[in-house]
């Protein structure tokens, strides 16, 4: 036990004392940036293949959207993260000749991997708003694109809150792997603070409790949400 | 109003609609009744196009409606529909339900007269600039004026901030109504509308429904209550297996009806 207290001493003097509050600020703020700019972008990307995939297939151009729609979640959903990462960074930059910071590239892969995954989640909810509510809203005379968004995605959203945050969980969870392509997020921060005493126990358990107050506050925070609009269903 | 030119509908292999042609003249409350499966519903549905026409026309305010290049959203907009299950907009309030469409319908309106003034003035286009009067604000509260006063008419203005689903059947089924006479509709078809509710609810939508014959609105009503039909309408359609076998005024249809199906159709429901 007086080995463990030394080493939580040694740990604390670099977090406070040696300035490794700052690496680890940067690295929360990275991961957080990454995760929630990732699903924002995620949730555009997904909305819009979801519109797509649950629109009637008259036209040709539908059609052909939803076969692209389709190629990319298969494409997102059937490769790991990281190979994700690794090949966007090492690969298609180089090749079209683009230079990223590291944390914009982890943003752009979590937004269009998080884009997959939500498109799924959303195209679930859509199907599972009552088709009369489009009905309802087309015999006013809206139109389908203004019906989708004021009366059926909307509900969509609601039914989806509680799928959607495990999907920003997972998110954040996987920030971890975007040091394989250099972007200083929590893991790179607790790293460099272990590897300067090469005494890893209490930075890693660190980490792993900033992680769990994380995941615990975001899902306050879809309770909260998931309460707020709960309150079209009264008296239901 | 209305003339439907030899309008058929399938579904797949199956033919719903066989070639039915008729005309639903200002004024007439045409009550269509007939047994289940023989495509009222959809016969209902393809006149506002909800369901697309396989073949045949939807003649409706000088257009084919039928025709895939026609705006079908603004003539729906004056040809109103309620439905069995109500289909309120369940994430709006009763009084945004009905506001709905006017204020998305006007809004849009002035947008685009106020783009198409700013190309004119760029002359990128040739026309007059049509001064643009009002604003948002202006018709958000056009519209609520007149969805207060549509509440008022059904006596459910203490109702105008509740959700949808905090209403009795036979109220959502009101605010359906009047959710549709927000648009100043010229026709409105009702497919089944009390056929969802409780029986001591029926009755106040069957009111509402004769008070707004009772002002001349035309109506096409798809229907199970045959007291209505008798009281309101004017002619009587009656289907069977996707056509029109039988077409007569309420008295000659339910004291002396012709055809075989429909006296047996009457023997059951009578
Ligand atoms: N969307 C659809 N897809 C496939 N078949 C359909 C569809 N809608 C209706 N049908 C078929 O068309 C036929 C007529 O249905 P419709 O709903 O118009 O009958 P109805 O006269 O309104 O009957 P009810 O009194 O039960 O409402 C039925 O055989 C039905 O199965
Ligand atoms: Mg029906």
């Amino acid at each position: 036990m007086n080995g463990f207290m030394f080493k939580v001493e040694k740990f604390l003097d670099i977090l406070v004392n040696k300035g490794g509050y700052k690496e680890v600020l940067t690295g929360l703020q990275n991961t957080m940036i990454i995760a929630v700019a990732g699903l924002l972008i995620g949730i555009v990307i997904g909305t819009l293949i979801a519109t797509v995939r649950v629109m009637p297939k008259y036209s040709k151009v539908v059609r052909a959207l939803d076969k692209f729609c389709s190629f990319y979640v298969g494409l997102f959903r059937g490769t790991p993260m990281v190979v994700q990462l690794l090949v966007f960074y090492y690969v298609m930059l180089p090749l079209i000749g683009v230079k990223m910071s590291s944390v914009l590239v982890a943003i752009t892969v979590f937004g269009l991997n998080s884009g997959a995954y939500i498109s799924e989640i959303m195209r679930g909810g859509i199907l599972s708003v009552d088709p009369g509510q489009m009905e309802g809203g087309r015999s006013v005379g809206l139109s389908y694109g203004t019906t989708m968004l004021k009366i059926v995605i909307p509900q969509a959203v609601k039914n989806i809150l509680p799928t959607m945050g495990n999907e920003f969980i997972a998110l954040v969870k996987e920030t971890s792997v975007v040091s394989f392509v250099g972007a200083k997020d929590l893991y790179l921060a607790f790293q460099s603070i272990g590897s300067g005493t090469y005494e890893y126990m209490v930075p890693y358990l660190a980490m792993a409790i900033i992680y769990i107050i994380i995941v615990c506050l975001i899902t306050l925070l879809i309770k909260v949400m998931e309460r707020r609009l709960r309150k079209s269903d009264r008296g239901r | 109003m209305i003339e439907v030119v030899n309008l058929c509908k399938s579904f797949g292999d199956n033919h719903v609609l066989k070639n039915i042609t008729t005309t639903i003249k200002k004024g007439e409350k045409v009550v269509v009744i007939g047994p289940s499966g023989s495509g009222k519903s959809t016969f209902l549905r393809c006149l506002n196009c909800m369901e697309d026409p396989t073949s045949g026309s939807i003649i409706f305010g000088g257009e084919d409606i039928a025709d895939p290049k026609v705006d079908i959203n603004v003539h729906r907009q004056k040809m109103g529909m309620v439905f069995q299950h109500f289909n309120l907009f369940a994430n709006k309030t009763v009084i945004e339900n009905i506001m709905m469409a006017p204020v998305v319908v006007v809004t849009k309106k002035l947008k685009k007269q106020k783009r198409d003034n700013l190309l004119i003035k760029l002359h990128l286009k040739k026309g007059e600039i049509v001064p643009v009067t009002g604003s948002v604000q202006e018709i958000k509260k056009q519209a609520h004026d007149k969805a207060m006063e549509l509440l008022k008419r059904i006596g459910l203005e203490d109702k105008a901030d509740a959700y949808p689903s905090s209403l009795s059947g036979g109220q959502k089924q009101r605010v359906a109504i009047v959710r549709s006479l927000a648009m100043d509709p010229d026709v409105i078809l009702f497919d089944e509308p009390t056929s969802a509710l409780d029986p001591e609810m029926v009755g106040e939508v069957l009111e509402l429904m004769k008070d707004l014959a009772n002002q001349g609105m035309t109506m096409v009503v798809v229907t199970h209550e045959m007291g209505f039909a008798r009281e309101v309408g004017t002619r009587i359609m009656f289907m069977d297996d996707g056509m029109f076998v039988e077409e007569a005024t309420p008295e000659e249809f339910f004291s002396h009806p012709k055809s075989e199906r429909a006296v047996e159709f009457l023997s059951k429901v009578l």
